[in-house]
């Protein structure tokens, strides 16, 4: 057995998100326009930290919503298990908003395109954004992000674990091959 | 996590998971159906029959639009217009419906144990839509469902179903679902049309309104089918408002509100008097929308199993 590998140990994770927030507002000359929206489960929590780090840095408390894309999935059917259904909490009007769509790991590019169907469903925002903890590659969707924490080269086989402190006890992300616990 | 039977053909058996996981996932389709574009792509490419043997306006209308707002192709096959007035057999019908290749059916029929039937004979995911006096699966936990969310838990709930007992499938819906959720469940109504040995369903059984309103939290009033008088369950319409009409009146000596549910349609001032059914306590037009909520949760947990 391999023991997982750290990408991103506790320190470093505040780092990351410190610069997507900043990176984020200066593309976006500001937070007034905007709107974040996390893919739940762990999208949605990396939403709220990157929420914050505006309010810090710029004085205005950015809109949050939380997305559940599991009515949007391309493969409900043939999957083992089904997927628990949650609600969509987007409590603010996304039109002609600049939204920052917000998930912890992008790999197929299958989660993103759920999350642009279900978005679309909710309104017309001005522009549709992607910002992502980890960008591991293996794109089957002409998608990419806009805001990357960190680029991480794997291979299929691998899996990347994305572990924050309001669910798993700590900040950090890991690399394990599959199989691995 | 899913459902644990491939079909819903009644409450009876059905255990408390699966009941809980309808019901939560309800939680989720209430919010789709509040929001702008009320449409999600989930059940596409999926074809579902809504076979009504019996007339239903409200119920057929629910489903209908809980399959189109989860994107299901929909087909409609009312007994008036089509080859059962020819004299065809459910099974026939059944099997021809199946030579279409769809994937769900929902069937409402006038004799108890059809639904069980066609789940037997077709491969399609079957949802019993209401068969004969037996069971109304959905309209117990579209009820249960308003329940929950009114007084936020099922358990210890005292509710209490008043009217035509004898006759309701609603009744028996209710029953065994409420019971498995852990509420206390009481039935009221004139001894005509309460069914024998109903106490071994684990309710307590009144015949006075009064009696059971101190201690009630929810009633679920039936509707009583006008065509019961002619049959001689009970002297005169009058008669049965006097006795079992729920008014105003009445609920006021409670002294505490009593929340109102009714299936629908409702006889005004017969079983429920107008004010009551338009009152603060009603939460009939709740079940209405519920029901959508409801309906697309089980169409979407059945739908999207491996």
């Amino acid at each position: 057995m391999v023991t997982a590998q750290t990408l991103i140990d506790a320190k470093g994770f505040v780092r990351t998100i410190n610069r997507l927030a900043h990176e984020i507002i200066e593309r976006n000359k500001g937070a007034d326009t905007l709107g974040i929206v996390g893919i739940r489960t762990r999208g949605d929590l990396l939403a709220h930290r990157i929420a914050q780090k505006i309010a810090l840095m710029e004085g205005i408390s950015v809109p949050i919503g939380s997305l559940d894309i599991t009515l949007y999935r391309d493969d409900l059917r043939g999957r083992l298990n089904q997927p628990l259904l949650r609600t969509t909490d987007i409590l603010f009007d996304i039109q002609g908003k600049d939204i920052i769509v917000v998930d912890d790991v992008l790999f197929t590019g299958r989660t993103v395109r759920s999350a642009l169907n279900a978005l679309m469903d909710l309104g017309r925002p001005a522009s549709i954004q992607l910002a992502v903890l980890v960008d591991r590659g293996h794109r089957e969707l002409p998608i990419k992000a806009d805001f990357i924490g960190k680029n991480i080269p794997t291979s299929p086989e691998q899996e990347v674990r994305v572990r924050m402190t309001e669910i798993d006890g700590e900040d950090a992300v890991h690399l394990a091959e599959k199989g691995d616990a | 996590m899913g459902l644990s039977s491939r079909h819903l053909l009644g409450l009876q058996g059905t255990p408390r998971e699966d009941i809980q996981l309808i019901l939560d996932t309800a939680v989720s389709f209430k919010e789709i159906i509040n929001r702008p574009i009320k449409k999600v792509p989930t059940l596409q490419g999926k074809t579902i029959v809504n076979l009504f043997f019996e007339n239903s306006t409200r119920t057929r209308t629910s489903f209908e639009l809980a399959e189109r707002r989860l994107s299901a192709d929909v087909l409609n096959f009312a007994a008036s217009t089509s080859s059962v007035s020819k004299g065809e057999t459910l099974k026939d019908t059944a099997r021809n419906i199946e030579a279409m290749k769809i994937d769900m059916v929902v069937v409402r029929h006038g004799a108890a144990g059809s639904a069980h039937f066609l789940s037997r004979i077709i491969d399609a995911n079957v949802i019993n839509g209401g068969d004969g006096q037996h069971e109304h699966p959905t309209q117990g936990l579209l009820d249960m469902y308003t329940l929950r969310e009114k007084f936020g838990r099922l358990e210890g709930l005292h509710v209490c179903i008043v009217g035509d007992i004898l006759h309701s499938r609603v009744a028996r819906s209710n029953i065994y679902g409420l019971k498995t959720m852990g509420a206390r469940v009481s039935v009221c109504g004139p001894a005509t049309l309460m069914p024998r040995g109903i106490e071994r369903m684990g309710v307590e059984v009144y015949h006075h309104l009064d009696d059971v309103l101190p201690t009630v939290d929810a009633l679920n009033v039936l509707r009583i089918q006008m065509e019961r008088e002619a049959g001689g369950y009970f002297p005169s319409l009058r008669e049965f408002h006097r006795y079992f009409g729920v008014t105003k009146e009445r609920l006021d000596r409670a002294g505490r509100p009593i929340t109102i549910l009714h299936p629908g349609p409702i006889n005004r001032d017969v079983e429920l008097s107008a004010d009551v059914a338009d009152g603060p306590q009603s939460l009939i037009l709740e079940q209405v929308q519920n029901g959508v909520a409801v309906r697309m949760a089980v169409l979407y947990l059945l739908g999207t199993q491996s």
